[in-house]
């Protein structure tokens, strides 16, 4: 078990290797250094003597991929992509080219982030799964029927007007809620209150549609008849039996979500003002700033192949008939 | 006039002929008829396909390009063409394209939506709300003549909807009674009662009611603004008829753009196995490692560039939003193959061990040969639900890609353009809701078709694979 | 069912949390009600707050609030003046020739302008750590070592903090540090033209930093005072004196810029230390000044707050203005001692809608005006004069506007050979002209203020806004190659005259008239956001009116400021913020030499006119007066006929306030306007619980909604049950 997990890690290498150069192909060939020193230096009175000085500090002043003028293996570490991304892989993300400290920053935005994500996601996971339970009790009644009909309606409406639907109604009209920003500690409640029951509303579409296939191809098993022979009631089979072997597949399926709540949601991040980790990497693609972007990038992919591992672990944890080799 | 092509009319046009082909194909083969005579017994799936044929034939009729030739000017003959490049849908709605007012004004409204401060004929000023150019100018009287026009124009609307309707029904019912044999009103009967196993009651009915909606509509536009006007007094209902194309090209070119790289890659995988199937498994698992967003942010900003530094590789502007389009479809194909990869790699595991391929093997036929002939029409299945299921969730992407700024270019009108600017609108006081509506409204149903429809083809195919379009659309909406 | 479940927690919470308070939607924690507080907003993240290195409007928000450099803009007169902060009197230039010998100023032998500024004695630092001294009057944190350090995040960390007073050596440090080899100031190009050995001076600090990082002492401290520079020096405590080459009369505003702006070597010493940089501990961080206010909170992702500073002298309210003053009740409070406010609260606000909704429930004290939401706030009166609209009235708030010192312009660029003006031979030259000025006259600006800006502007005759000297107002200063003075007010020609021109150009029609084929013209933007479509759309009509193509290349601002720069785009729209309200500031934008193509200077059109710039050369050193009027008509009459740019408008700003808000009036050249204001902290909470009352009968139809849902699904239950139980 643990070796499978080291030697799954190692894996990763190679992966986090190709995103650090497809993303520093990706954003080089947009942003010469010389825009991105421009951009940070501002507009009025720019020299050439300031934009060389801005690179040569930050170290861009190097060739992108390959040295021509150095010597042995410093034709390839004696450049920007070797120094920018070697550091990465111990977790030293640098400074921002605006000179903060990038890890100081996501650590203080990771707040922020979790506090929106963690309540989405179990507060999703519930009202969907309770809803599918619901549809697959009633199952192929007008009950059932309607509620598959609302949740495919609800999965045809963007995202975008929830959010903006949401916030116009009860902030702006109704006045229950602040319009946007974010505090710290209990005061957070207030702002997190519409930001994360729109999210969990915009989810429930999709979500409870694929539950109840789940439920209905459990119910469909032979297992549920022998209890219902046995006389158990509907509830108590849909309960005890239903529900616990659902959550297999549910659970294996949401698990590669987890490490990415850290990364924060764009969209409603940015909507509602709160600085969390979404709000940065929209700040960071707006302000070209590379050294946020690559780091954003990276540990979005960490999480990712985190995500991946838990998957596999959480199949032997819930069917030991699975071996990991 | 001189004809253009663009990319994307290129593609739709070859996505047309594929689509017309596979028809042609299926029409061959009774296995295959037989799972789409299982859609066409969907009520729920016909009634969704006869409202994406209204938005298909929209979106065509917006495919058609041309420049129009520069009108002669004061004698000198023009040898040349105009840069706008437009359609023909351009063309038939040419009465609301050229009907732009100054600013806002609401829907079916004879006055604009904001205050101007105007000239009066004493010399002094005054702020009024002034007539419009275009919407309701032929009322003489506004305020008394407006409801009895509006009414007149809904009733003459519905009459002729009524009568097209009926035309096209009889037309129906004749079509059907010669094809079974049997009499008319036994045909009417059965198509009425549901009797029939193709789902004629609920594509009839549909077709009904989109005409029913239509005909007022296009005689209300003859006089109004249906659907109010924008910030720069152009008609919403224009704006929104052009997303149509929009979303539907993401929708459609995006999996064409991917089809083949995930199809090739994926029976690839999983047949040949060993360093190919390493390499592969390493491609989508680092393409899928990176942030959705800020990969196809990256990729877009770098078409961007390109097309800044060289803009003398396109002659009109509606080109050079064509080629972000068409880039935007590719990037987009770029990080959605990968799941279709995956899935089609674990079926061709399983198919790998089958017998027949192992006879084959054992013939000595070559691996091309087998991946091609043998594998692949096994799962076509699975690229056909796969594709249908992609449509909804790219056009739902669509809208928050342009929101972020990373979608179609800002010349091209989209669905996810309208909702960002709309957005700005219901900070105003009285507020405009229209261009939100309108937006929200004609989105609204075409995905929901598209959900409708895509299930329905799912059921007939494979009603196991259910599940697994959370993994495709789940990019569209976290993104 | 159990999806009521779960919302009945939810429901329940929002009725807790509206208990806690008389409204739900309060932004600000609870306890600070009532509190002497200003509430604000930022949309952008500060990138410097370190005096030499900004020079955003945003930055300076804050910084001079924090900073007093020697001199100020008076705050209520108009045309802006400059007055004394801390110095004793705005210093006038003593000139002299190269020999030393004084001369008088119109002297063609000036050869050095010297600037002796007298600081005010006993004004204090804020509190700050780097002034905390021990028992024996040593400097506390100037020999920390890293470990020293653990555990300290912020400067609140530091248990002692102490002051000092602010000496003339202070501001010779800050211009030294103009020239520091590890910062970036945007004006050390400008300035080394002008201050005596500041370039020299700079040469020898990059020699000594690079002996510093030989030396194994890579970032270490660099005393710049033990580096002398010749053209500034401190006379005595309180006395410095600064040496400028020529003459340079807009220097005096320089001194009224955060550049010039004190910073004691111990502050400095003390962000040098090591381990401070890693900990964000810098000076671009942590402004220290001697202002009303300090910076207590910097969190740029959420909110940013300045305190009063404890140790400020107290500065007096004027009493002189404008006569409109005394019946704004601007002078209330003269003579009083400033700040009046204890506290300034900046929140972040991305995007302009919260903003302004926030605004509109009380919980910002002041707004812009979103285009958008004109209609709704302002009223033009009759005589075509802006104020509020009568819901706003009633609500309290008041309108303020001014004409910005900027200018929104819409360039050729000079060295395109169709539109621009340096062809060889002088018939395509005069083509070219016609042609610009057919444009000119076809972009109707009246009609782009009034879509796009709601009115707020006033259409440009020129270069210089109004407010600037130089500007004309009336009949004397239209453009009269795209003007007719009817009716007592300036009327665009008619489109007939531009196609005229267009013809003339040899385009008739908007044909070549040797080939017949369109005239195609190229637009440079930013403009490529979604919201930006409908401007784009403006373009395209107004050149379509002439009849003339247009093509339009949106890109992004990098890519554009290279076309820009390396002189490849046609045309562009672009704007100029006035550095100081001197018309050398703007007619700079034309000055041959330094077109922005050639040598990177603020000339982005490329314009090159040698008459001009003869004039500009003389123009630039003169004092304002009516010898200077007539040049600068001369070199208005040279821009109108050759038509570099067509002169966009200058915009307006409006800004509305709330009516608990006192002591307001915009000045587009002073920043530090916070400690004039004042709030009227109960009135504004009365406001606020009147606005904000919660609507709640929508959480009661949702609550009947789910119960409604749910009761047919019990029902159901309960059936299902029982039919089971009954089989």
């Amino acid at each position: 078990m643990l070796a499978y997990v080291i030697r799954r890690l190692f894996y990763a290498i190679p992966i986090l290797i190709g995103v650090n150069l497809l993303t520093f192909t990706l954003f080089f060939v947009v942003n010469t250094p010389d825009d991105m020193a421009r951009m940070q230096l501002g507009v009025k009175r720019v020299t050439p003597e300031a934009i060389e000085k801005w690179k040569a500090e930050r170290g861009y002043d190097k060739p992108l991929l390959y040295n021509e003028n150095a010597a042995g293996a410093a034709r390839l570490t004696d450049t920007i992509f070797f120094e920018k991304s070697a550091k990465l892989f111990v977790f030293d993300f640098g400074r921002a080219d605006d000179g903060r400290d990038i890890g100081h920053e996501i650590k203080t935005r990771m707040g922020p982030s979790l506090a929106i994500a963690v309540p989405t996601f179990l507060l999703g996971l519930f009202v969907t799964v309770s809803f599918a339970l619901l549809l697959a009790f009633f199952r192929a009644t007008n009950l059932d029927f309607w509620g598959v009909v609302l949740c495919v309606a609800m999965m045809s409406i963007s995202s975008l007007f929830y959010i903006i639907g949401g916030q116009y109604l009860v902030s702006k009209v109704w006045h229950l809620v602040p319009i946007s920003g974010y505090a710290g500690g209990l005061d957070a409640a207030r702002f997190l209150l519409l930001p994360v029951l729109i999210s969990v509303v915009a989810g429930i579409g999709s979500s409870t549609r694929w539950y109840r296939t789940i439920f209905l191809e459990e119910i469909g098993k032979d297992y549920v008849r022998t209890a219902r022979a046995k006389g158990l009631s509907e509830a108590a089979v849909l309960f005890r039996h239903v529900l616990r072997n659902a959550m297999i597949p549910i659970l294996t399926g949401v698990v590669v979500v987890i490490p990415l709540l850290f990364m924060g949601s764009l969209l409603v991040e940015s909507f509602f003002g709160i600085p969390g980790l979404g709000s940065y990497t929209i700040d960071a693609i707006n302000a070209q700033d590379f050294a946020v972007v690559r780091a954003m990038v990276f540990i979005g992919s960490v999480l990712y192949i985190v995500g991946l591992l838990l998957t596999d672990l959480s199949y032997t944890l819930v069917d030991p008939r699975v071996r990991l080799q | 006039m001189m004809p253009i092509v663009l990319w994307t009319d290129a593609l739709v046009f070859l996505l047309l002929a594929a689509t017309a082909g596979a028809g042609l194909y299926i029409r061959r083969h009774e296995y295959l008829l037989a799972s789409w005579r299982r859609v066409g017994e969907s009520r729920a799936g016909m009634a969704a396909l006869v409202v994406l044929l209204a938005f298909v034939a929209v979106g065509l009729l917006d495919s058609l390009h041309y420049r129009p030739r520069l009108a002669d000017a004061n004698g000198r003959p023009a040898n040349g063409y105009g840069t706008e490049v437009r359609s023909v849908l351009d063309a038939l709605l040419q009465p609301l394209r050229a009907a732009t007012e100054k600013t806002y004004s609401a829907p079916l409204a004879t006055h604009l939506y904001a205050r101007e401060t105007v000239e009066l004929p004493d010399g002094t000023q005054a702020r009024v709300f002034p007539r419009l150019k275009h919407g309701g100018a032929h009322l003489g009287d506004a305020e008394a003549e407006w409801g009895g026009d509006v009414a007149w124009r809904i009733l003459r609307g519905l009459f002729f909807a009524v009568l097209a309707g009926l035309t096209f029904l009889l037309g129906a019912v004749h079509l059907a009674a010669r094809h079974w044999a049997v009499g008319r009103s036994q045909a009417w009967r059965r198509m009425r009662r549901g009797e029939t196993r193709f789902a004629w009651n609920a594509a009839l009915l549909t077709a009904g009611l989109l005409l029913l909606l239509a005909g007022p509509a296009i005689s209300l536009a003859g006089g109004y603004h249906v659907f109010g006007t924008d910030k720069v007094g152009q008609d919403v209902l224009y704006l929104t008829l052009k997303s149509i194309r929009t979303g539907l090209v993401i929708g459609t070119v995006t999996t064409l753009a991917m089809l083949p790289f995930a199809v090739a890659l994926g029976i690839a995988a999983g047949y040949l196995g060993g360093w190919v199937d390493d390499v592969i498994q390493y491609l989508y698992t680092t393409l899928n490692s990176i942030p959705g967003v800020l990969l196809i942010a990256a990729a877009v900003l770098m078409v961007q560039v390109a097309i800044d530094t060289h803009p003398d590789w396109f002659a009109t502007a509606a080109q050079r939003a064509d080629a972000r389009l068409l880039a935007l479809c590719l990037i987009l194909g770029v990080t959605s193959w990968t799941g279709l990869c995956r899935l089609l790699r674990a079926e061709t595991l399983k198919l790998r061990e089958l017998e027949y391929v192992q006879a084959a093997q054992a013939f000595g036929a070559s691996a091309a040969r087998i991946m091609g002939r043998h594998i692949l029409p096994n799962v076509m299945h699975i690229v056909l639900i796969a594709v249908v299921m992609d449509f909804s969730g790219l056009v739902l992407a669509e809208a928050v890609l342009s929101y972020i700024g990373i979608g179609v270019d800002p010349s091209t009108i989209s669905f996810g353009t309208m909702i960002n600017t709309a957005r700005l609108e219901l900070a105003r006081e009285p507020v405009v809701w229209w261009s939100l509506v309108a937006a929200f409204t004609f989105m609204f149903v075409l995905v929901l078709a598209a959900n409708l429809f895509s299930d329905a083809v799912r059921d007939a195919f494979d009603p196991r694979l259910t599940g697994r379009r959370i993994a495709h659309s789940a990019q569209g909406q976290t993104a | 069912m159990r999806a009521l479940s779960c919302h009945v927690p939810l429901l329940s919470l929002a009725i807790l949390l509206g208990g806690c308070g008389e409204v739900w939607n309060n932004p600000y924690p609870s306890q600070d009600g009532g509190g002497n507080i200003l509430y604000s907003a930022f949309t952008e993240r500060p990138k410097h707050l370190d005096p030499v290195q900004s020079y955003s409007e945003d930055e300076a928000e804050f910084n001079s609030q924090i900073y007093e450099p020697p001199l100020q803009y008076h705050y209520l007169k108009r045309p802006y003046e400059l007055v004394p902060l801390t110095a004793e009197a705005v210093p006038r230039p003593r000139y002299v020739d190269a020999a030393g010998r004084a001369v008088a100023a119109e002297s063609p032998k000036v050869a050095f302008s010297v600037y002796e500024i007298r600081i005010r004695p006993g004004i204090l630092y804020q509190p700050h750590p780097a002034f905390a001294r021990d028992g024996d009057g040593k400097l506390r944190y100037h020999d920390l070592a890293r470990q020293d350090l653990q555990g300290v995040h912020s400067l609140r960390d530091f248990p002692h903090s102490g002051t000092r007073e602010l000496t003339a050596e202070d501001y010779v440090y800050q211009i030294k540090r103009l020239a520091h080899p590890r910062l970036h100031s945007p004006v050390f190009g400008l300035m080394s033209e002008y201050i005596v050995g500041l370039k020299e001076f700079a040469e020898r600090l990059k020699q000594a930093d690079a002996a510093l990082a030989a030396g194994g002492r890579r970032n270490a401290w660099l005393d710049l005072s033990q580096f002398p520079l010749e053209g500034v020096q401190a006379v005595d405590r309180y006395t410095y004196r600064i040496r400028i080459r020529g003459r340079y009369p807009q220097f005096a505003y320089w001194l009224a810029m955060n550049f010039f702006a004190p910073v004691p070597v111990e502050v400095d010493r003390f962000f040098a230390q090591p381990g401070m940089a890693e900990k964000n501990l810098t000076l671009d961080w942590y402004p220290v000044g001697t202002g009303p206010y300090m910076l207590t909170e910097n969190n740029p992702n959420a909110r940013m707050v300045l305190e009063r500073n404890p140790n400020f002298r107290g500065e007096p309210y004027p009493s002189e203005g404008e006569p409109a003053d005394a019946g704004a009740g601007l002078f209330d409070d003269a003579g009083k001692r400033m700040p009046f406010i204890d506290k300034v609260v900046f929140s972040r606000e991305r995007e302009g809608i919260p903003y302004w909704n926030k605004f509109l429930q009380g919980y910002y004290d002041s707004s812009g005006i979103s285009s958008d939401s004109f209609d709704q706030a302002v009223r033009l009166s009759v005589e075509g004069e802006a104020g509020v609209s009568p819901e706003m009235a009633e609500k309290g708030i008041r309108l303020e506007t001014s004409v910005g010192t900027a200018t929104r312009y819409f360039a050729f660029n000079w060295l395109d050979p169709l539109v621009g003006g340096s062809q060889p031979d002088a018939a395509s030259r005069e083509r070219a002209k016609k042609l610009r000025q057919a444009i000119s006259i076809a972009l109707d600006w009246e009609e782009f203020i009034s879509i796009f800006a709601n009115g707020r502007g006033i259409s440009a005759q020129g270069p210089i806004p109004p407010g600037i000297f130089g500007f004309r107002a009336g009949e004397a200063g239209i453009n009269p190659v795209v003007y007719d003075w009817s009716n007592g007010a300036p009327r665009r020609k008619s489109l007939n005259v531009a196609r005229r021109l267009l013809a003339e150009a040899g385009y008739p029609d908007g044909r070549d008239a040797k080939s017949g084929q369109p005239l195609v013209l190229y637009l440079d933007t930013t403009d490529r956001g979604p919201g930006d479509k409908p401007r784009l759309d403006w373009y395209r009509k107004q050149f379509a009116r002439l009849p003339i193509q247009l093509e339009i290349r949106g890109t992004d601002y990098n890519r554009f400021q290279e076309k820009v720069r390396k002189g490849a785009a046609q045309m562009f729209a672009w704007g100029w913020n006035a550095d100081y309200p001197d018309p050398e500031n703007f007619l700079f934008l034309f000055h041959g030499p330094q077109s922005r193509a050639r040598t990177q200077g603020e000339n982005a059109a490329n314009y090159a006119n040698p008459e001009y710039d003869r004039l500009f050369q003389q123009v630039k050193h003169m004092e304002n007066g009516p010898a200077r009027q007539a040049l600068i008509d001369r070199m208005m009459a040279i821009l109108h006929e050759d038509a570099p740019w067509s002169f966009g408008f200058h915009p307006k700003d409006y800004g509305l306030i709330h009516g608990w808000v006192s002591n307001l009036k915009p000045n587009n050249m002073a920043r530090n306007g916070l400690k004039y204001r004042r709030i009227d902290a109960a009135q504004r909470e009365r406001r606020r619980a009147e606005w904000n009352r919660p609507v709640l009968w929508p959480l009661g139809i949702v609550a009947v909604l789910l119960a409604a849902s749910a009761a047919p699904a019990l029902w159901g239950w309960r059936r299902r049950e029982q039919a089971r139980g009954r089989a």
